[in-house]
């Protein structure tokens, strides 16, 4: 364990700049996969894969999480919905601490908190029809049973511009946007308030991405969802999120509202991340900061801060503290000691 | 099928390095044909780069596995066509008419190809040295010693750290931006002239990405070999080529210089296809301020066409705002819009940068749905 005592009661990093309650609440979320080995099967070591992240999100907002493979994002938005269980801290969701939850509990709170997966083609069961796909959540909540099932699949397949005839036919018959958009009315069947959308169109074909963010940001503003949007692609989080988290290696490196961030990235990752996303226009000849070598492995994080080693910036005192997430102007937080080069 | 102007070649110049013309490769399947490659025609320069840009289904893929004639057979075949081809050593030939005896000296020598998935395309019994200095012995007359020692020499031109120890590790011991360097030092071993990146950069991140390109364009510097780089990433296109091919349903809808394609498009989809896409130095743009509605993303409605069944006019018809009653009659020609820049689209000519035709209402009401 490393001593990280950035969290003080009074301004909770990543707090949102509103004065509302916030709906979710990420206290200091820790999850760590333990390698077994040896004779005894003892664990030897920990990936971990997230390491005290903090944040909060308001109601009706739209969060991005971005990062590269290994920088934990998809754990962390598995972890606070519990489809894995977190090692440490806390998940508060409308004042309750849902890692606390007993099963049955969990299961009431898992209909206002859904997911989208990235894989259309792996995340919906190729044996079932669309009907028993999208009817299955409804069953388990014991929502709209009877007659009224039928005609609420057919609304929801309306709603993400299918036709209700299609809830008879099975994925295979459906193309990766189509079967994206199920898995949007999978999610939405129980009237969930929160929804953690993980790289739902990465997987999709480009003329087909823009449909589906459309789609995604116009049933957002429909039904005032919260989203937590993790994805890879920047351009995509930049356009469709009020504010963005920027993970590394299992960290929060900044926070900012996605215009801020653009414009204004204050840590060295971001830059480097923003500068590495290539450009569709041909005229434009940036000068790019390429990072060196590979994201470290988590099993053995670099000491101090984790993105040291890649960091043209990088000072002695960088690999001695952890730097802790703090805000540098309303609503922008940032994990770097450094402010005089950014 | 029409193929009227597709026989005459756009402006051929002298250092041309492959030019294929009116290439037809099909798949004969239980269901039917498909028409994967539907006459497709496009020159490449020596030391150019040029762009295949598409989606699923477009045939981009298969145009590259046809020049390397890597089509399993069956159900897959060339059905015509012609790829004439300039070699290191001067001489053109048509690479779809050759034994497979000439090919497999064309293949690793003349001709390389990087793969989308480094993990899948290098062999995890072998150590990369073991499999960098096959491509060396077997074109070169190499010995193991010599050959293994210019692995080496491959593994520090391509950037790897510690290449005399990195040499004798296995593929699973490297990242994936480490196996990307890996593919294209073998693909680049024996100086080829022509080098066929097909997604290179799909499956790894972004700053890795930037790596990886960056290597290829320094790499193409000193070697000066011509890349054919198959993406569907638009970004990647601005950044690495010089020409641009645009494919849909088999067939090329549009090519030309880089800048003409994103400055002054004339073809529907490629125009749709620059407009769908969020941009990262636009993106201050989309959020105007608190509480102002967001820009909308402009979405080319409805799905890739099913190659099993194409429309019978132009493949993109159907989702065209532009369409107009005569589109649908037959496949338009791929007609000079001027200065080598084509289009098939029967009303490029009204696609001037200010004055875009009225989008048909029809069209227009479909937005979202399918």
């Amino acid at each position: 364990m490393t001593a990280n005592f950035n969290t003080t009661p009074a301004t909770v990093p990543g707090a949102v700049v509103s004065a509302a309650p916030p709906l979710l609440k990420v206290q200091n979320l820790e999850k760590y996969f333990p390698i077994r080995g040896g004779l005894l099967s003892r664990v030897v070591a920990n990936v971990k894969a997230v390491n005290d992240v903090s944040f909060e999100l308001a109601k009706g907002e739209v969060v991005g999480l971005v990062g590269e493979s290994g920088s934990g994002k998809t754990t962390a938005g598995r972890a606070i919905l519990r489809l894995i269980e977190p090692t440490g801290g806390q998940v508060i969701f409308n004042g309750t601490d849902v890692t606390k939850l007993n099963k049955s509990d969990m299961r009431d709170y898992r209909r206002q908190m859904q997911i989208i997966f990235q894989d259309p083609f792996a995340s919906l069961n190729p044996r079932m029809t669309v009907s028993d796909i999208i009817g299955e959540a409804l069953d388990i909540h014991k929502l709209h049973q009877g007659s009224a099932r039928t005609d609420r699949i057919s609304s929801l397949l309306q709603k993400v511009g299918l036709r209700p005839e299609h809830m008879r036919r099975y994925p295979h018959e459906f193309s990766g946007g189509q079967r994206q958009r199920i898995g949007i009315a999978r999610a939405l069947a129980v009237d969930p308030s929160f929804i953690v959308a993980d790289e739902p169109v990465s997987a999709l074909d480009v003329s087909i991405q823009a449909q589906v963010v459309n789609l995604m940001q116009d049933l957002q503003e429909e039904l005032g969802l919260t989203v937590l949007f993790i994805a890879h692609d920047l351009a995509v989080v930049e356009y469709i999120c009020d504010r963005i988290i920027v993970m590394y290696l299992g960290r929060i490196m900044e926070i900012a509202s996605s215009r801020e961030l653009n414009r204004n990235p204050k840590h060295p990752y971001t830059e480097a991340l923003l500068s590495a996303a290539p450009v569709p226009d041909p005229t434009v000849k940036r000068q790019r900061i390429i990072l060196e070598g590979d994201i470290p492995s988590p099993i053995n994080p670099p000491s101090g801060c984790v993105f040291r080693t890649r960091c043209r910036y990088a000072i002695d005192d960088c690999a001695k503290i952890i730097p802790e997430l703090r805000e540098v102007s309303p609503g922008h937080f940032k994990a770097c000691i450094r402010d005089d080069v950014l | 099928m029409t193929l009227t102007k597709d026989s005459a070649l756009p402006n051929r110049h002298a250092e041309t390095l492959l030019s294929v013309t009116n290439l037809k490769t099909y798949f004969f399947t239980d269901d039917g044909v498909v028409k994967s490659v539907d006459g497709v025609t496009f020159h490449l320069g020596k030391g150019e780069t040029l762009a295949v840009v598409g989606e699923s289904g477009s045939g981009k893929s298969v145009t590259s596995l046809s020049a390397m004639r890597l089509i399993p057979t069956p159900p897959g075949k060339i059905v015509e066509g012609e790829m004439l081809f300039t070699g290191k050593d001067g001489k053109t030939g048509d690479l779809a008419k050759m034994s497979e005896a000439q090919m497999r000296k064309i293949r690793g020598n003349d001709i390389s190809m990087i793969f989308q998935e480094p993990m899948t395309s290098l062999n995890p019994v072998y150590t990369v040295g073991d499999q960098i200095a096959e491509a060396v012995s077997l074109h070169q007359g190499k010995n193991r010693k010599e050959a293994m020692l210019a692995a080496t020499e491959m593994l520090r031109l391509v950037g790897i750290p510690a290449p005399e120890k990195r040499v004798h590790e296995y593929p699973h011991q490297m990242s994936g931006g480490m196996r990307q360097r890996v593919m294209i030092a073998m693909a680049l071993s024996c100086n080829p002239a022509l080098l066929i990146a097909d997604e290179p950069t799909t499956a790894l991140d972004v700053t890795i990405q930037a790596q990886i390109l960056d290597l290829m364009r320094k790499l193409q510097k000193e070697i000066g070999m011509s890349i054919l780089f198959i993406t569907h990433n638009l970004g990647v296109v601005a950044e690495m080529a010089d020409r641009v091919v645009v494919m849909y349903g088999g067939r090329v809808v549009e090519e030309g210089d880089v800048v003409e394609i994103f400055q002054a498009p004339r073809h529907p989809y490629t125009m749709g296809l620059l407009n769908s896409i969020p941009r990262v130095d636009h993106a201050a743009e989309y959020h105007a301020g608190p509480g102002q509605k967001k820009e909308r993303l402009e979405a080319i409605p409805g799905n890739v066409p099913n190659p099993l069944n194409l429309p019978p006019g132009c493949p993109f018809e159907p989702r065209c705002k532009y369409a107009i009653p005569e589109c649908s009659k037959a496949v338009p020609a791929l007609e000079d819009t001027g200065g080598g820049h084509m289009s098939r689209c029967i009303r490029w000519k009204e696609f001037e940068n200010e004055a875009r035709p009225a989008v048909s209402q029809s069209q227009n009401a479909m937005g979202e749905a399918l």
